[in-house]
This record gives structure tokens, sequence and C-alpha cells, in this order.
């Protein structure tokens, strides 16, 4: 696996997490490596969001280690809201505070833990949220915006923090199904600018799209990964072969789609092959495709400033 | 209450009671003292509610501190929040107000209106921790969880994020313990002190005509009625503001 070619982000090693009597992740090992966009896929409960929470050092762990950037950050001792401050979590109910206004929302993060002095952080959030088709809900409140643009706005307010790495939890599950592209659609623009991500999804077109790699996760193990035309085309183990039919049985996964037959998921996907090939990975082009990587305005250059922060460990 | 009003009307005794409650003249002649005196009620209650919303916060905070190492100080809210409930209020004013006086402690304030005051501050902010901590713990864990996912502190979650909405959730039975309170500031005329009520009970003993406590009960009806619509008119506000246009 490819997974390092630009330097790793992230290395789980033997992670375990029980609620109480409940085994919920049992020895998970997982590696990301930088602009890498990895997709969780498995059956409700079986370790996804809690893989991301952990991660998030939201969960306290059991056992393993988790090693982000280098750094191992659940040793004892590790301040917990530095680490959360480079790593973007956005969760499947949105969880956006009702009591503030969009631009609020967005420049809390910045604002509080990172500092940034408030006109800054304004004008900084003003950009992303401009980039996202947001920019006339800057004063509105959540609950006067649709579920999409909600997720939307949590993506921005995770992404006002400049994360070098980015959790998504389900983030599709709680919309409403024609709102479901619009989100999906910013996501795969982050996936082009190499954005780090780990995407748990029960959106198995998505995932194929957008993925590098596939994980799939059964009873708190990662059963089985690889790129995704290998996992959706030819999974070797049964279990996962019995979950992919349950998806295509339920139409979530279209069967003509892997068949290739469906034109319009077909050029989706040259597109995102296309995007790779350009960040030069997983192609195999190393460090010389790291710096071709198309630079777009607004978040483009935060994700070019985190990850030069990473290289230089910097923080 | 037409009924209840037919029926007072028409009792045997109504004509005595009419004129001993009901004394236009009467009414007329105390009003103005006691509406001096009642703002002894509206500073006590004032002064005392800022404190108490604050020491409230803080007992409410400190019981909902996460992990084994805040034990001692959750308990110790714990504690304080069951002595005060426990209490009647009466009897906290009476030890405080004659207690403390009488110890001589040099530069411990004497006035009993001071103490009086006290005791109501202790006896309601334990009260109002148990509204303030309700309001915390109703605000779903993953608000808080979003806010530490940002990088913020638990200090910081609690400030920006938790505590407002809380505040908004708290306010209806918030508002009822504050005209409680209100009501309450009665209580410190026992040490002495003359507000409100204390006057009118100094008129009544001087014309034998009960007219001065309906005067009184008016008095502390207006304040808290236009309380009660104005608390109202702000959570209205603030549900417009978050929700008004939203979409289907």
């Amino acid at each position: 696996m490819s997974a390092t070619a630009n330097g790793r982000a992230l290395l789980i090693e033997g992670l375990c997490k029980s609620f109480g009597k409940l085994e919920v992740l049992r020895g998970i090992d997982l590696e990301l490596g930088e602009h890498e966009v990895v997709c969780l896929i498995g059956a409700s409960g079986s370790g996804k969001s809690t893989l991301l929470r952990c991660i998030n050092l939201l969960e306290p762990i059991d056992a393993g280690r988790i090693v982000l950037h280098e750094e191992e950050i659940t040793v004892p001792g590790t301040d917990a809201n530095r680490i959360r401050r480079g790593i973007g979590i956005v969760f499947q109910a949105f969880n956006l505070f009702p009591h503030m206004s969009v631009l609020e929302n967005v420049t809390l993060g910045p604002r509080k833990a990172l500092g940034t002095p408030k006109a800054q952080a304004a004008e900084e959030a003003e950009v992303l949220l401009a980039r996202f088709g947001l920019a006339d809900k800057r004063d509105e409140y959540p609950d006067r915006l649709s579920g999409g643009q909600q997720q939307r706005v949590a993506i921005v307010r995770a992404l006002a923090m400049q994360p070098g790495l980015l959790l998504l939890d389900e983030v599709t599950s709680a919309l409403d199904p024609e709102l479901v592209g619009e989100v999906l659609n910013v996501i795969r623009d982050l996936a082009a600018e190499g954005m780090t991500m780990l995407i748990a999804t029960h959106e198995m077109t998505f995932a194929r799209d957008v993925a590098h790699r596939v994980c799939f996760l059964d009873e708190g193990v990662i059963l089985e990964q690889g790129p995704p035309t290998r996992i959706f085309g030819a999974p070797r183990e049964p279990r996962t072969q019995q979950f992919l039919q349950r998806i295509v049985e339920a139409g979530r996964l279209l069967a003509a789609y892997r068949l290739g037959s469906d034109r319009r998921v077909a050029k989706r996907r040259r597109h995102a092959r296309a995007a790779r090939r350009v960040r030069g990975r997983p192609a195999g082009l190393g460090r010389d495709g790291n710096s071709s990587r198309p630079h777009p305005p607004g978040i483009g250059d935060g994700g070019g400033a985190v990850s030069d922060r990473h290289r230089h460990g910097g923080w | 209450m037409a009924v209840v009003a037919v029926l007072v009307v028409r009792s045997p005794g109504w004509d005595d009671v009419k004129q001993a409650f009901f004394d236009r003249e009467q009414f007329e002649k105390s009003f103005p003292d006691i509406l001096s005196a009642f703002w002894t009620n509206v500073k006590i209650f004032l002064v005392a509610e800022v404190f108490i919303l604050v020491f409230a916060l803080a007992l409410a905070v400190l019981r909902s501190l996460p992990g084994p190492v805040f034990f001692p100080i959750r308990g110790l809210a714990i504690v304080y929040v069951d002595l005060f409930r426990g209490v009647p209020t009466i009897l906290v004013i009476y030890i405080l107000g004659f207690g403390v006086p009488a110890l001589q402690l040099p530069g411990v304030p004497i006035e009993p209106i001071f103490w009086g005051a006290v005791a109501l501050v202790l006896v309601y902010s334990a009260y109002v921790s148990e509204v303030s901590r309700a309001g915390i713990e109703s605000v779903h864990p993953s608000q808080s969880a979003a806010a530490r996912s940002l990088g913020l502190t638990h200090g910081q979650a609690l400030r920006f994020v938790v505590i407002p909405q809380a505040v908004r959730r708290v306010i209806p039975p918030l508002l009822n313990d504050f005209i409680g309170l209100q009501k309450d500031t009665a209580l410190v005329a026992l040490l002495g002190v003359v507000e409100a009520f204390r006057q009118s009970q100094i008129e009544v003993a001087a014309t034998f005509n009960y007219t001065p406590y309906i005067c009184t009960a008016i008095l502390f009806i207006a304040i808290t009625v236009p309380l009660a619509r104005f608390t109202d008119w702000l959570i209205a506000r603030d549900r417009r503001r978050q929700q008004a246009g939203k979409l289907a």
C-alpha cells in the first residue's frame, strides 16, 4: 500500500474500546497517508463512529495507540485540546450551535481555541463560506437553514481550524435524499484539493468515487481493505460480500454501476481518477506529485499551510 | 372566578369586609408610605437576584464537573444545596439576622437588612442552582462534543456553548423562583426592617383597617406581572430570531 508515499498522517495500532461490557473496537490497525482519502464502510454498530471519536480523543481508549503526524496522541498527559485543534470532525447530526449565527459558529473555534482576532477570523470565515456557496447565509441561524446547508456550515466550521486531518462521521445520513448531493460535492472538492480525510459513510457510490482506499469494518475490526474497485468489484471476505449484497438490495449502490454502464457515474469516476493522478497518488508519483497538487483559492491555501506545518512538525 | 366573586359579594359579612379591606379613603392615605417602603423590597430583590444568579450558576457548574478528581467539590455543592433547600427560609433569616450581628465581630455589618438579604441569597441560590443544573444537563452532550472537537477547553465549551443555551431554557422556571424571591423579601420584615409588609402592618395597627394589606398585595402583583410578560416576550423574540423562516 502506498499510503505513506507523501508521509504518514495517521497511524492506529491495536485500538480497543469498550463501553461497559460491549466491545466496540477490538484491535483496529489503520494507516493513513497525507492527502489520502479513506472510507470506512460497515453495518451500523460496526464501530465506525466510535473509531472517529477515539481519533479525535472524544472517547478515551482502552488499549492500542494513535499516532497523528508522528506524534503519539494517546500517551497520558497529551493536551487533548491542542490535538483536537488539528483534527476537524463533522458529525452526522451537524451539531451546529443553535444560539449562534452561521458566522459565529464558524469563527468560534479560531477565535477561542486559536486566539485569532475577531476581524481576521470573520474575514477568513467569509472566504470559506463564499467558497461553499454560503456567503449570503452568514447572519442566519442554523435552524433557518436546510439540512444540506447546515451540514455544509458544519464542514466549513471544521475547515476554519485549518485541520491537517478531517474526520467525517456519516455526514449525509441525516439528510433528505435530494440534499445529499450538495454535501457530497463539497467533500469531493476537498478530496480533489488533497485534504486528508477519514470518512465513515453509507454512500457506497460516493465511497467508490472519492476514496483511495476503502476499509470494511465488521464487529470492531477492519476485516478487509483495499482500493474501492477491488472492495466493491471483487470483495474477498464472505462478510464483505454479504454486506455489499445487502447494500445493493437496499438500493444504496447502483447494481448497474458495478457493471460500469451508468455514464454519469462513470464520468464522475474519471474525474476522481484524474484528480488523483494530478495529486500523484496513488499512481506512485510520490513527492513530486505532491508539489504539482492544484492549489485552488481559499481552502487550498489553508491546506498547503497545514501540510507544511506538519512536515516541519512544528505544532 | 365569577362564581367566587358573586359568592363573596353576596355573603352576609360582605359590607363589613368591604369596609375593612377595600376602603378607598384608607387606600389613598396609606399608599404613598407603603410605596416608599416597597422600594426596600425592590432593592433587596434586585441586589439579591444578581448574587443568586452568579452563585447558583457557580454551584451548578461545580456539581457538573466530571471525573473522580472533583468528587470533593461536587460533594460540597450537594451538601450545600441539601442544607439550604431543607431549612425553612424563615429560620435561615432568623438565625443569620439575629445570630451573626450578636457575634459582635469587628468589620462585619450588623444591619438586619443586610443579613436578611444574605439569607435570601443563600436559600434561593440552592433552589436556583438546581434549575441551572437541569438547564446545563438538558443541553445535548453532542453540543459539548462539537465544541470540544474544535479544541475548546471544558470551561470554554461551557461558557460559549452550553451555558448560553441552558440559560435560554431555564428562563421560565427561573422566573418562577424570582417571583418567589420577590414575595419572600417580605420575610425580612421579621428582622425589624420596615419594608412594604411591615409598613402596612404599622398602618393596620394604627387604624384597624386592613386596606393597607390589599395595597401591598397590589404592589407585588404590579411588579411580577409585567416581569412575567417581559420574559414571555424575551423568549418569543429569541425563538423568532432563531427559527423564523425555517425551511419546511
